[in-house]
Protein backbone atom coordinates (compact mmCIF):
# COMPACT_ATOMS: atom_id res chain seq x y z
CA UNK A 1 0.00 0.00 0.00
CA UNK A 2 2.77 2.87 0.81
CA UNK A 3 5.02 2.03 -2.01
CA UNK A 4 2.00 2.49 -4.29
CA UNK A 5 1.10 5.36 -2.94
CA UNK A 6 4.27 7.35 -2.45
CA UNK A 7 4.61 5.98 -5.87
CA UNK A 8 1.31 7.67 -7.15
CA UNK A 9 2.00 10.72 -5.12
CA UNK A 10 5.97 10.87 -6.73
CA UNK A 11 4.39 10.98 -10.17
CA UNK A 12 1.59 13.72 -9.73
CA UNK A 13 3.95 16.03 -7.99
CA UNK A 14 6.89 15.88 -10.94
CA UNK A 15 3.55 15.87 -13.44
CA UNK A 16 2.23 19.11 -12.09
CA UNK A 17 5.84 20.71 -11.69
CA UNK A 18 6.09 19.64 -15.45
CA UNK A 19 3.00 21.95 -16.44
CA UNK A 20 4.84 24.87 -14.78
CA UNK A 21 7.75 24.51 -16.44
CA UNK A 22 7.15 22.65 -20.06
CA UNK A 23 7.34 25.22 -22.68
CA UNK A 24 5.03 23.43 -25.38
CA UNK A 25 1.11 24.48 -24.17
CA UNK A 26 -0.08 21.12 -25.72
CA UNK A 27 2.58 19.27 -23.21
CA UNK A 28 1.35 21.08 -20.33
CA UNK A 29 -2.43 20.27 -21.18
CA UNK A 30 -1.15 16.15 -20.97
CA UNK A 31 0.98 16.58 -18.29
CA UNK A 32 -2.64 18.31 -16.30
CA UNK A 33 -4.77 15.11 -17.20
CA UNK A 34 -2.00 13.44 -16.27
CA UNK A 35 -2.31 14.99 -12.43
CA UNK A 36 -5.85 14.14 -12.57
CA UNK A 37 -6.02 10.96 -13.64
CA UNK A 38 -3.40 10.05 -11.03
CA UNK A 39 -5.63 11.68 -8.53
CA UNK A 40 -8.60 9.13 -9.83
CA UNK A 41 -6.44 6.21 -8.59
CA UNK A 42 -5.98 7.85 -5.42
CA UNK A 43 -9.45 8.49 -4.65
CA UNK A 44 -10.26 4.59 -5.45
CA UNK A 45 -7.80 3.46 -3.46
CA UNK A 46 -8.98 6.02 -0.56
CA UNK A 47 -12.48 4.44 -0.79
CA UNK A 48 -14.15 7.40 -2.90
CA UNK A 49 -15.16 5.46 -5.97
CA UNK A 50 -18.23 7.86 -6.75
CA UNK A 51 -15.37 11.20 -6.64
CA UNK A 52 -12.99 8.86 -8.77
CA UNK A 53 -15.15 8.07 -11.09
CA UNK A 54 -15.75 12.26 -11.66
CA UNK A 55 -12.66 13.24 -11.25
CA UNK A 56 -11.68 10.79 -14.21
CA UNK A 57 -14.81 11.78 -16.51
CA UNK A 58 -14.06 15.86 -15.84
CA UNK A 59 -10.81 16.52 -14.90
CA UNK A 60 -8.73 14.11 -16.90
CA UNK A 61 -11.36 14.02 -19.88
CA UNK A 62 -13.70 16.85 -20.55
CA UNK A 63 -11.19 19.60 -18.93
CA UNK A 64 -8.16 18.24 -20.84
CA UNK A 65 -10.62 18.49 -24.26
CA UNK A 66 -11.68 22.66 -23.25
CA UNK A 67 -8.19 23.43 -22.80
CA UNK A 68 -7.05 21.38 -25.73
CA UNK A 69 -9.69 23.67 -27.71
CA UNK A 70 -9.44 26.74 -26.11
CA UNK A 71 -5.49 26.46 -27.32
CA UNK A 72 -6.21 25.81 -30.60
CA UNK A 73 -8.40 28.56 -31.29
CA UNK A 74 -5.64 30.92 -29.55
CA UNK A 75 -3.09 29.14 -32.23
CA UNK A 76 -0.80 27.48 -29.76
CA UNK A 77 -1.94 24.49 -30.69
CA UNK A 78 0.72 23.05 -32.54
CA UNK A 79 2.35 19.92 -31.43
CA UNK A 80 5.67 20.80 -32.40
CA UNK A 81 7.71 23.44 -30.60
CA UNK A 82 4.91 25.72 -29.59
CA UNK B 1 12.45 41.47 -6.08
CA UNK B 2 8.62 40.25 -7.32
CA UNK B 3 9.56 36.85 -7.39
CA UNK B 4 10.82 37.04 -3.91
CA UNK B 5 7.80 38.13 -2.66
CA UNK B 6 5.75 35.70 -4.12
CA UNK B 7 8.27 32.57 -2.72
CA UNK B 8 8.09 33.86 0.90
CA UNK B 9 4.42 34.15 0.06
CA UNK B 10 4.06 30.34 -1.05
CA UNK B 11 6.68 28.86 1.46
CA UNK B 12 4.48 30.87 3.90
CA UNK B 13 1.71 29.08 2.76
CA UNK B 14 3.30 25.47 2.63
CA UNK B 15 3.98 26.38 6.08
CA UNK B 16 0.88 27.42 7.12
CA UNK B 17 -1.54 24.00 5.80
CA UNK B 18 1.12 21.88 6.90
CA UNK B 19 0.91 23.23 11.03
CA UNK B 20 -2.81 23.03 10.27
CA UNK B 21 -3.02 19.59 8.69
CA UNK B 22 -0.78 18.26 11.72
CA UNK B 23 -3.38 18.77 14.16
CA UNK B 24 -5.58 16.09 12.70
CA UNK B 25 -4.80 12.48 12.71
CA UNK B 26 -5.00 10.30 9.59
CA UNK B 27 -7.57 8.02 9.19
CA UNK B 28 -9.02 9.08 12.68
CA UNK B 29 -12.36 10.97 10.86
CA UNK B 30 -14.65 12.01 13.82
CA UNK B 31 -17.62 11.87 11.47
CA UNK B 32 -20.48 13.62 13.72
CA UNK B 33 -22.87 14.50 11.11
CA UNK B 34 -21.50 11.35 8.77
CA UNK B 35 -22.21 8.38 11.20
CA UNK B 36 -25.86 9.88 11.42
CA UNK B 37 -26.25 9.87 7.79
CA UNK B 38 -25.06 6.24 7.13
CA UNK B 39 -27.27 5.04 10.21
CA UNK B 40 -30.34 7.57 8.68
CA UNK B 41 -30.11 7.32 5.09
CA UNK B 42 -30.37 3.29 4.16
CA UNK B 43 -34.59 3.72 5.65
CA UNK B 44 -34.96 6.86 4.78
CA UNK B 45 -33.68 8.05 1.69
CA UNK B 46 -33.35 4.01 0.07
CA UNK B 47 -30.59 4.80 -1.71
CA UNK B 48 -28.05 2.07 -1.62
CA UNK B 49 -25.20 4.41 -2.64
CA UNK B 50 -25.26 7.08 0.63
CA UNK B 51 -22.70 10.34 -1.42
CA UNK B 52 -26.44 10.25 -4.01
CA UNK B 53 -28.24 9.86 -1.18
CA UNK B 54 -26.36 13.24 0.76
CA UNK B 55 -26.02 14.98 -2.84
CA UNK B 56 -29.73 14.76 -3.71
CA UNK B 57 -32.31 13.72 -0.26
CA UNK B 58 -29.74 15.52 2.20
CA UNK B 59 -28.76 18.60 0.56
CA UNK B 60 -30.99 19.12 -2.56
CA UNK B 61 -30.83 22.62 -2.77
CA UNK B 62 -27.20 22.46 -2.58
CA UNK B 63 -27.19 20.91 -5.99
CA UNK B 64 -29.64 22.55 -7.39
CA UNK B 65 -27.56 25.58 -6.98
CA UNK B 66 -24.46 23.85 -8.01
CA UNK B 67 -26.57 23.43 -11.57
CA UNK B 68 -27.16 27.11 -11.37
CA UNK B 69 -23.54 27.93 -11.30
CA UNK B 70 -22.85 25.59 -13.85
CA UNK B 71 -25.27 26.93 -16.09
CA UNK B 72 -24.79 30.73 -15.36
CA UNK B 73 -21.31 29.90 -16.30
CA UNK B 74 -21.99 27.90 -19.72
CA UNK B 75 -24.22 30.62 -20.69
CA UNK B 76 -21.43 33.47 -19.67
CA UNK B 77 -19.07 31.33 -21.52
CA UNK B 78 -21.75 31.24 -24.37
CA UNK B 79 -21.93 34.86 -24.61
CA UNK B 80 -18.38 35.93 -24.97
CA UNK B 81 -16.99 33.30 -27.33
CA UNK B 82 -19.21 34.49 -30.24
CA UNK B 83 -21.70 32.65 -32.89
CA UNK B 84 -19.83 30.89 -35.67
CA UNK B 85 -19.60 33.13 -38.86
CA UNK B 86 -21.55 32.04 -41.41
CA UNK B 87 -18.64 32.27 -44.14
CA UNK B 88 -16.18 30.31 -41.66
CA UNK B 89 -14.21 27.68 -43.11
CA UNK B 90 -14.83 23.98 -42.53
CA UNK B 91 -12.51 22.25 -41.03
CA UNK B 92 -11.49 18.70 -43.23
CA UNK B 93 -14.08 15.51 -42.40
CA UNK B 94 -12.19 12.91 -40.67
CA UNK B 95 -10.12 9.45 -42.14
CA UNK B 96 -12.02 6.57 -42.07
CA UNK B 97 -10.40 5.36 -39.27
CA UNK B 98 -11.96 8.13 -37.27
CA UNK B 99 -15.38 7.57 -38.76
CA UNK B 100 -15.89 4.37 -38.73
CA UNK B 101 -14.35 4.53 -34.74
CA UNK B 102 -17.32 7.26 -33.87
CA UNK B 103 -19.46 5.29 -35.56
CA UNK B 104 -18.86 2.30 -33.17
CA UNK B 105 -18.39 4.49 -30.05
CA UNK B 106 -21.44 6.52 -30.13
CA UNK B 107 -23.97 3.80 -29.42
CA UNK B 108 -21.56 2.34 -27.03
CA UNK B 109 -20.97 5.72 -25.14
CA UNK B 110 -24.78 6.67 -24.67
CA UNK B 111 -25.58 3.55 -23.48
CA UNK B 112 -22.73 4.01 -20.69
CA UNK B 113 -24.01 6.96 -19.88
CA UNK B 114 -27.45 6.43 -19.34
CA UNK B 115 -26.47 3.46 -17.46
CA UNK B 116 -24.66 5.50 -15.14
CA UNK B 117 -26.99 8.19 -14.43
CA UNK B 118 -29.69 5.40 -14.24
CA UNK B 119 -28.19 3.80 -12.06
CA UNK B 120 -26.59 6.71 -9.88
CA UNK B 121 -28.25 5.46 -6.90
CA UNK B 122 -26.81 2.11 -6.66
CA UNK B 123 -23.59 1.87 -7.99
CA UNK B 124 -21.09 4.75 -8.03
CA UNK B 125 -21.61 7.41 -10.85
CA UNK B 126 -24.85 9.57 -10.98
CA UNK B 127 -26.06 12.99 -13.12
CA UNK B 128 -22.67 14.50 -13.24
CA UNK B 129 -20.04 11.59 -14.34
CA UNK B 130 -22.89 10.29 -16.80
CA UNK B 131 -24.13 13.58 -18.12
CA UNK B 132 -20.31 13.78 -18.80
CA UNK B 133 -20.10 10.95 -20.68
CA UNK B 134 -22.94 11.54 -22.78
CA UNK B 135 -21.34 15.83 -23.85
CA UNK B 136 -18.42 13.60 -24.72
CA UNK B 137 -20.64 11.06 -27.33
CA UNK B 138 -22.58 13.91 -28.87
CA UNK B 139 -18.92 15.91 -29.59
CA UNK B 140 -17.58 12.49 -31.14
CA UNK B 141 -19.45 13.36 -34.00
CA UNK B 142 -18.41 16.71 -34.33
CA UNK B 143 -15.16 14.89 -34.43
CA UNK B 144 -15.63 13.11 -37.47
CA UNK B 145 -17.77 14.86 -39.33
CA UNK B 146 -17.39 19.21 -38.98
CA UNK B 147 -19.85 19.94 -41.45
CA UNK B 148 -22.76 18.61 -40.06
CA UNK B 149 -24.64 21.92 -38.18
CA UNK B 150 -24.63 21.89 -34.13
CA UNK B 151 -28.28 21.95 -33.15
CA UNK B 152 -27.86 25.07 -30.58
CA UNK B 153 -31.57 25.51 -30.30
CA UNK B 154 -32.61 21.75 -29.23
CA UNK B 155 -29.72 21.85 -27.00
CA UNK B 156 -31.41 24.69 -24.95
CA UNK B 157 -34.50 23.05 -25.12
CA UNK B 158 -33.30 19.55 -23.34
CA UNK B 159 -31.01 21.72 -21.00
CA UNK B 160 -33.97 24.34 -19.99
CA UNK B 161 -36.55 21.11 -19.99
CA UNK B 162 -34.41 19.30 -17.37
CA UNK B 163 -33.96 22.44 -14.91
CA UNK B 164 -37.95 22.64 -14.84
CA UNK B 165 -38.26 18.96 -14.26
CA UNK B 166 -35.59 19.28 -11.17
CA UNK B 167 -37.32 22.43 -9.93
CA UNK B 168 -41.17 21.16 -10.34
CA UNK B 169 -40.15 18.03 -8.54
CA UNK B 170 -38.67 20.08 -5.70
CA UNK B 171 -42.09 21.94 -5.58
CA UNK B 172 -44.33 19.09 -5.77
CA UNK B 173 -43.30 17.80 -2.90
CA UNK B 174 -43.88 21.53 -0.85
CA UNK B 175 -47.35 20.99 -2.69
CA UNK B 176 -47.71 18.31 -0.54
CA UNK B 177 -46.54 19.74 2.92
CA UNK B 178 -43.14 18.57 2.94
CA UNK B 179 -40.00 20.67 2.47
CA UNK B 180 -38.56 21.90 -0.75
CA UNK B 181 -36.79 18.56 -3.02
CA UNK B 182 -37.76 16.40 -0.18
CA UNK B 183 -37.74 12.88 -2.08
CA UNK B 184 -41.15 11.76 -2.66
CA UNK B 185 -42.88 8.40 -3.26
CA UNK B 186 -42.36 5.45 -1.73
CA UNK B 187 -38.65 4.40 -0.93
CA UNK B 188 -39.10 0.59 -2.49
CA UNK B 189 -36.74 -1.93 -1.53
CA UNK B 190 -33.19 -1.32 -1.14
CA UNK B 191 -31.23 -1.96 -4.13
CA UNK B 192 -33.60 -2.14 -7.23
CA UNK B 193 -32.90 0.01 -9.96
CA UNK B 194 -36.73 1.68 -9.16
CA UNK B 195 -36.08 2.40 -5.50
CA UNK B 196 -35.32 5.12 -3.41
CA UNK B 197 -38.57 7.69 -4.63
CA UNK B 198 -37.41 11.02 -6.81
CA UNK B 199 -33.69 10.48 -6.27
CA UNK B 200 -33.22 8.82 -10.05
CA UNK B 201 -35.40 11.03 -11.51
CA UNK B 202 -33.70 14.20 -10.03
CA UNK B 203 -30.91 12.50 -11.45
CA UNK B 204 -31.38 11.76 -14.56
CA UNK B 205 -32.74 15.46 -14.92
CA UNK B 206 -29.14 16.85 -13.63
CA UNK B 207 -27.21 14.47 -16.25
CA UNK B 208 -29.25 15.50 -19.02
CA UNK B 209 -28.71 19.15 -18.51
CA UNK B 210 -25.23 18.84 -17.51
CA UNK B 211 -24.07 16.64 -20.84
CA UNK B 212 -26.86 19.47 -22.92
CA UNK B 213 -24.97 22.33 -21.65
CA UNK B 214 -21.37 20.68 -22.29
CA UNK B 215 -21.93 19.52 -25.70
CA UNK B 216 -23.30 23.17 -26.23
CA UNK B 217 -19.84 24.78 -24.91
CA UNK B 218 -17.37 21.77 -26.50
CA UNK B 219 -19.50 22.68 -29.72
CA UNK B 220 -18.41 26.98 -29.09
CA UNK B 221 -15.07 26.45 -27.97
CA UNK B 222 -14.31 23.72 -31.23
CA UNK B 223 -15.53 27.12 -33.52
CA UNK B 224 -12.02 29.14 -34.48
CA UNK B 225 -14.24 31.43 -36.64
CA UNK B 226 -16.28 33.60 -34.90
CA UNK B 227 -18.01 36.94 -34.86
CA UNK B 228 -17.09 38.66 -31.71
CA UNK B 229 -20.13 40.35 -30.41
CA UNK C 1 14.54 5.03 12.27
CA UNK C 2 10.76 5.39 12.14
CA UNK C 3 8.59 4.49 9.17
CA UNK C 4 7.10 7.14 6.94
CA UNK C 5 3.05 6.18 7.11
CA UNK C 6 0.72 6.43 4.09
CA UNK C 7 -0.84 9.18 6.20
CA UNK C 8 2.35 11.37 5.66
CA UNK C 9 2.80 10.79 2.62
CA UNK C 10 -0.88 11.61 1.19
CA UNK C 11 -1.15 14.85 3.00
CA UNK C 12 2.59 15.74 1.70
CA UNK C 13 0.85 15.19 -1.67
CA UNK C 14 -2.33 17.18 -1.55
CA UNK C 15 -0.10 20.16 -0.22
CA UNK C 16 2.13 19.59 -2.34
CA UNK C 17 -0.36 19.73 -4.97
CA UNK C 18 -2.20 23.33 -3.60
CA UNK C 19 1.32 24.54 -3.00
CA UNK C 20 2.47 24.10 -6.22
CA UNK C 21 -0.54 25.58 -8.09
CA UNK C 22 -0.68 28.24 -6.12
CA UNK C 23 3.30 28.90 -6.66
CA UNK C 24 2.50 28.02 -10.65
CA UNK C 25 -0.60 31.47 -10.02
CA UNK C 26 1.79 33.38 -8.89
CA UNK C 27 4.53 33.21 -10.41
CA UNK C 28 3.44 32.62 -14.32
CA UNK C 29 2.76 35.51 -16.67
CA UNK C 30 1.25 33.83 -19.39
CA UNK C 31 -2.64 33.51 -18.66
CA UNK C 32 -3.32 29.94 -20.53
CA UNK C 33 -0.66 28.73 -17.46
CA UNK C 34 -2.02 30.65 -14.83
CA UNK C 35 -5.45 28.38 -15.61
CA UNK C 36 -3.80 25.36 -15.97
CA UNK C 37 -2.19 26.26 -12.30
CA UNK C 38 -5.46 26.89 -10.93
CA UNK C 39 -6.40 23.60 -11.90
CA UNK C 40 -3.80 21.67 -9.93
CA UNK C 41 -4.53 23.81 -6.91
CA UNK C 42 -8.20 22.78 -7.18
CA UNK C 43 -6.94 18.69 -7.49
CA UNK C 44 -4.74 19.43 -4.57
CA UNK C 45 -7.83 20.94 -2.52
CA UNK C 46 -9.95 18.53 -2.93
CA UNK C 47 -7.52 15.94 -2.18
CA UNK C 48 -7.11 17.24 1.31
CA UNK C 49 -10.95 17.26 1.91
CA UNK C 50 -10.99 13.34 0.48
CA UNK C 51 -8.49 12.45 3.10
CA UNK C 52 -10.64 14.29 6.04
CA UNK C 53 -13.28 12.00 5.46
CA UNK C 54 -11.17 8.62 4.97
CA UNK C 55 -11.23 5.44 7.96
CA UNK C 56 -8.89 2.74 8.05
CA UNK C 57 -10.76 -0.74 7.91
CA UNK C 58 -13.97 1.10 6.30
CA UNK C 59 -15.16 0.65 2.84
CA UNK C 60 -17.27 2.48 0.43
CA UNK C 61 -20.13 4.52 1.23
CA UNK C 62 -22.37 2.19 -1.13
CA UNK C 63 -24.47 -0.80 0.36
CA UNK C 64 -23.99 -4.32 -1.02
CA UNK C 65 -25.78 -7.15 0.45
CA UNK C 66 -25.18 -6.82 4.58
CA UNK C 67 -22.40 -4.84 5.20
CA UNK C 68 -22.61 -2.88 8.94
CA UNK C 69 -22.69 0.36 8.01
CA UNK C 70 -20.88 1.32 10.75
CA UNK C 71 -17.77 0.82 8.88
CA UNK C 72 -17.68 3.18 6.42
CA UNK C 73 -15.86 6.18 5.64
CA UNK C 74 -17.46 9.59 6.09
CA UNK C 75 -19.87 10.34 3.09
CA UNK C 76 -20.00 14.49 3.47
CA UNK C 77 -16.59 15.03 2.40
CA UNK C 78 -17.19 12.88 -0.90
CA UNK C 79 -20.20 14.48 -1.49
CA UNK C 80 -18.94 18.01 -1.54
CA UNK C 81 -15.50 17.13 -3.27
CA UNK C 82 -18.30 16.02 -6.21
CA UNK C 83 -19.49 19.33 -6.33
CA UNK C 84 -16.57 21.30 -5.97
CA UNK C 85 -15.19 18.97 -8.98
CA UNK C 86 -18.15 19.89 -10.91
CA UNK C 87 -17.95 23.74 -10.44
CA UNK C 88 -14.18 23.45 -10.82
CA UNK C 89 -15.15 22.71 -14.50
CA UNK C 90 -17.48 25.30 -14.81
CA UNK C 91 -15.28 28.12 -13.79
CA UNK C 92 -12.35 26.95 -16.02
CA UNK C 93 -14.58 26.75 -19.11
CA UNK C 94 -15.55 30.61 -18.23
CA UNK C 95 -12.01 31.54 -17.53
CA UNK C 96 -10.33 30.43 -20.57
CA UNK C 97 -13.56 32.14 -22.73
CA UNK C 98 -12.54 35.42 -20.85
CA UNK C 99 -9.37 34.34 -21.89
CA UNK C 100 -9.94 33.84 -25.81
CA UNK C 101 -12.05 37.39 -25.48
CA UNK C 102 -8.93 39.11 -23.88
CA UNK C 103 -6.52 37.57 -27.17
CA UNK C 104 -8.88 38.58 -29.54
CA UNK C 105 -8.61 41.89 -28.25
CA UNK C 106 -4.88 42.24 -27.42
CA UNK C 107 -2.86 39.19 -29.31
CA UNK C 108 -0.88 38.94 -26.31
CA UNK C 109 -1.40 36.36 -23.09
CA UNK C 110 1.64 37.96 -21.15
CA UNK C 111 -0.18 39.28 -17.90
CA UNK C 112 2.27 42.88 -17.51
CA UNK C 113 1.22 43.74 -21.48
CA UNK C 114 -2.21 43.51 -21.20
CA UNK C 115 -2.11 44.96 -17.86
CA UNK C 116 -0.13 47.86 -19.41
CA UNK C 117 -2.29 48.01 -22.50
CA UNK C 118 -5.48 47.55 -20.75
CA UNK C 119 -4.73 50.51 -18.06
CA UNK C 120 -3.71 52.50 -20.90
CA UNK C 121 -6.36 52.04 -22.85
CA UNK C 122 -8.52 52.51 -19.57
CA UNK C 123 -6.83 56.13 -18.68
CA UNK C 124 -7.32 57.05 -22.47
CA UNK C 125 -10.97 56.70 -22.27
CA UNK C 126 -11.49 58.44 -19.06
CA UNK C 127 -9.56 61.25 -20.02
CA UNK C 128 -6.78 60.76 -16.89
CA UNK C 129 -3.27 60.24 -16.64
CA UNK C 130 -1.45 56.41 -16.24
CA UNK C 131 -1.75 55.88 -12.75
CA UNK C 132 2.30 55.79 -11.11
CA UNK C 133 3.28 54.82 -8.05
CA UNK C 134 3.87 57.71 -5.91
CA UNK C 135 6.86 55.81 -3.82
CA UNK C 136 10.87 55.64 -5.66
CA UNK C 137 11.74 51.77 -6.88
CA UNK C 138 13.58 50.24 -4.64
CA UNK C 139 18.17 50.34 -5.48
CA UNK C 140 17.91 53.50 -6.77
CA UNK C 141 16.35 52.70 -10.09
CA UNK C 142 15.00 56.25 -11.64
CA UNK C 143 11.25 56.65 -12.17
CA UNK C 144 9.88 55.70 -15.74
CA UNK C 145 9.07 58.71 -17.53
CA UNK C 146 5.61 59.44 -17.65
CA UNK C 147 4.07 57.67 -20.90
CA UNK C 148 2.46 60.18 -23.54
CA UNK C 149 4.26 62.78 -22.38
CA UNK C 150 7.26 62.23 -24.33
CA UNK C 151 5.71 62.87 -27.58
Amino acid sequence: MIWVVALIVIMMLVAAVTVLLVRNHIAAVAAASLVSLLLSVLFALLRAPDVAMTEAAVGAGLSSVILALALRRLGLGRVKDA
Amino acid sequence: MRNLAALVFVGGLAFLLLVIFNQFDFAQAPMVVGQGILMDAPDRVGAANIVTAVVLGYRGIDTLGEISILFAASAAAGLVLGRRRTDARRDPPGGFILRSGVALLFPLMLVVGFYIILHGHLTPGGGFQGGVILAAAFFLPLLARPETPVNHAGLSIVEGGAGAVFILTGLAALLQGGEFLQPLLDNGVLGELVSAGTLPLLYLAVGLKVGAELAGLMARLADVEVDEP
Amino acid sequence: MMPIEVGTVLYAGAIGLVVVGIAGIVLSHHLFRIILALVIAEAGANLLLVLSGFRWEAIAPIITGGDAVQTMVDPVPQAMVLTSIVIGVGVQALALSLTLRAYGAYKTLDIRELQRRMSADLAGEAGTPLPQSLEEPVGGRPLPAAEGDGR
